[in-house]
């Protein structure tokens, strides 16, 4: 799964880029993504992007700031309208990728929110909202939604503060009641944008393993979008790389190559790989334009 | 008989006007109590003043054409209360939607103030419009102070749970279904309703003290937004019925059978409640650090024992 050509996705891409080959078949794919196209005023953020997700696979969204990445991923929460384009999801309990956004179970895990800490909200209570807040009426106590709640706070490890206020979580502790959240609905996609952000390295190693059980063990497939794919590494199991409105989607080594990068960013590109982390580097004549490149570095 | 009449004065619920301002007050309390809660958790603090502010203008503009004052207050609030969250949706965009709408309102309802004092004899409605004067309410305007503050309870009753979602993580309540705007416009309704309400018994500019006082206290002192508003509810109504009962009771203080604004009373009574529950939870977070501090300090000894 994580051996295979990466494929180019987006308008056609300069010599040294790799086919376009097909990743999966239907029957795996559990979301599917076809010419989409996004732009915001004159400026085209998203152009004419093909992908196919598979069920239970961890996906990194990893890109320079600025280069669609959220976008890609709140395009495909329903979120954002694309100007073009179709975003297809199998249903829950499987087959093809037919299903409207309606039909699907998705997850989503917002960036970082703050929190008033005098909020009256338990984080057990922010979870519970991911079950039954979409629904009108009172909440009333439902033995089914707190059997659902505990084993979403157990499956991030956030059982010992279910009980405490939301608003006095360290920035660690509420992505994971986040995810928890996206998990108590049982969702077929989860998807996360930057949930590394503002964490420190335990914090967000902590987030790596719960998304990596997720994913793998779970059988939920997982789209994350970080600026930094080192944290990932040891988890991923493919990366969709987002540069100047176009993607490419394959295993970190077939991705993150001199030759591919060159394809989507216009110019050479280093990859510098240093005691297992990787490092994207812009050629110094482009300046400034140069330290956009930098967003991998530890 | 000394200042202990207070505690039960002659005649109060012989009085029709203090029977009426029970009744209301004690409504008016119990969906302020509510909806604060949710203004509390949505920080939407800002327009719920500027809503009982703007609420004078429609007060004032009622009073020239010779309407009730709550037609005046419930028009001018909806208004402006459909401008606020039609013109901006997001925390900042809605502050700054809230301050523009204020300031053309506050504008006209100096105007009207204005025409109010020039063209008429009177010199008391500027006061009961901008400070309140829950005593002389038409006994008539009970049922339907009631009504929409049952309609008010109801429509929150129904929307709870959309609403508390899209107020702690709207993109997520997106995700699953839920509309934030159209939820966002239904909170507005009731608390436009709340708000004006609140103006006809502590008055326009005061109208915050019984949204936001009981909620911020209750919010300090509870971690589940029904209990919360359960609390909030047993404070306002109370400071409400202790307001109403001191302002009675004011009759007999110098200068001698005029009274004293309840108002006065009510918003002072919240400031007192706040600042007790402020200095408790001050208390009770001082005696939290120092326990971590001993622990710690138990701890290094015994680390130090150990090693």
């Amino acid at each position: 799964m994580r051996r295979e050509d990466p494929e180019i996705k987006g308008r056609p891409v300069t010599q040294g880029a790799a086919p376009v080959t097909a990743t999966a078949t239907q029957d795996e794919a559990v979301l599917q993504i076809s010419d989409l196209s996004v732009t915001y005023g004159a400026r085209v953020v998203l152009d004419q992007i093909n992908l196919s997700i598979r069920r239970g696979e961890l996906v990194g969204i990893i890109g320079p700031n600025g280069a669609g990445k959220s976008t890609l991923l709140r395009a495909i929460a329903g979120l954002l309208r694309p100007d073009r384009g179709t975003i297809r999801f199998a249903r829950a309990h499987g087959g093809t990728p037919r299903a409207s956004r309606a039909q699907a179970q998705l997850g989503y895990v917002p960036q970082r929110i703050e929190m008033d800490p005098d909020v009256p909200l338990r984080a057990c209570d922010v979870v519970g909202l991911g079950f039954d807040g979409h629904r009108f009426g009172l909440s009333w106590p439902n033995a089914l939604k707190r059997q659902a709640v505990d084993r979403a706070l157990a499956l991030v490890e956030a059982s010992e503060f279910g009980q405490s206020l939301v608003g006095r979580l360290s920035g660690g502790q509420l992505q994971r009641i986040l995810i928890a959240q996206a998990l108590v609905s049982e969702p077929s996609i989860l998807l996360l944008d930057e949930p590394l952000s503002s964490l420190d390295l335990r914090s967000a190693d902590a987030v790596v393993s719960i998304v990596d059980r997720v994913a793998h063990q779970s059988g939920v497939s997982v789209l994350l979008v970080t600026h930094d794919m080192n944290p990932l590494l040891r988890a991923m199991d493919r990366i969709i790389y987002v540069v100047n409105g176009r993607a490419v989607i394959g295993s970190v080594d077939e991705v993150v190559r001199p030759e591919v990068l060159k394809s989507l960013y216009g110019y050479d590109v280093d990859v510098v790989r240093v005691r297992g982390r990787i490092l994207v580097v812009g050629d110094e004549e482009y300046g400034d334009e140069a330290n956009r490149f930098h967003h991998h570095a530890p | 008989m000394g200042f202990w009449h207070v505690l039960w004065p002659t005649g109060l619920f012989s009085n029709a006007a203090v029977v009426t301002a029970f009744r209301i007050g004690s409504a008016v309390a119990v969906v302020n109590a509510v909806v604060g809660v949710f203004v509390v958790i949505r920080g939407q603090a800002f327009s719920g003043h500027a809503l009982g502010d703007v609420g004078a203008t429609g007060a004032a503009g009622a009073y020239l054409a010779g309407i009730t004052a709550l037609w005046g207050f419930l028009a001018a609030g909806f208004s402006s209360g459909m401008a606020i969250e039609s013109l901006g949706h997001r925390v900042r965009e809605r502050d700054v939607a809230t301050g523009v709408v204020l300031a053309f309102m506050l504008g006209l309802s100096a105007l009207f103030l204005y025409l109010i004092s020039a063209l008429t004899e009177t010199s008391g409605a500027p006061i009961a419009i901008l400070f309140g004067s829950l005593f002389t309410v038409a006994p008539g305007m009970t049922g339907y102070v009631l009504g929409l503050s049952l309609s008010a309870l109801l429509l929150l009753g129904i929307i709870f749970r959309p609403l508390l979602f899209s107020s702690v993580t709207p993109d997520v309540a997106r995700v699953r279904g839920v509309s934030p705007r159209l939820v966002g416009l239904l909170f507005m309704v009731s608390l436009v309703v709340a708000v004006e309400e609140s103006a006809l018994v502590v008055g326009a500019l005061l109208s915050t003290a019984l949204l936001i006082g009981p909620a911020a206290i209750a919010t300090k002192l509870s971690r589940q937004p029904l209990t919360s508003m359960a609390l909030a509810m047993a404070i306002g109504v109370f400071t409400t019925w202790l307001g109403i009962i001191l302002a009675y009771d004011s009759f007999l203080w110098p200068p001698l059978n005029r009274g004293w604004p309840i108002s006065f009373f009510i918003t002072s009574l919240m400031l007192l409640s706040y600042l007790t529950v402020q200095i408790a939870s001050g208390r009770q977070r001082r005696s939290n650090a120092a326990t971590a501090l001993t622990d710690f300090g138990n701890l290094s000894t015994e680390r130090e024992a150990w090693w």
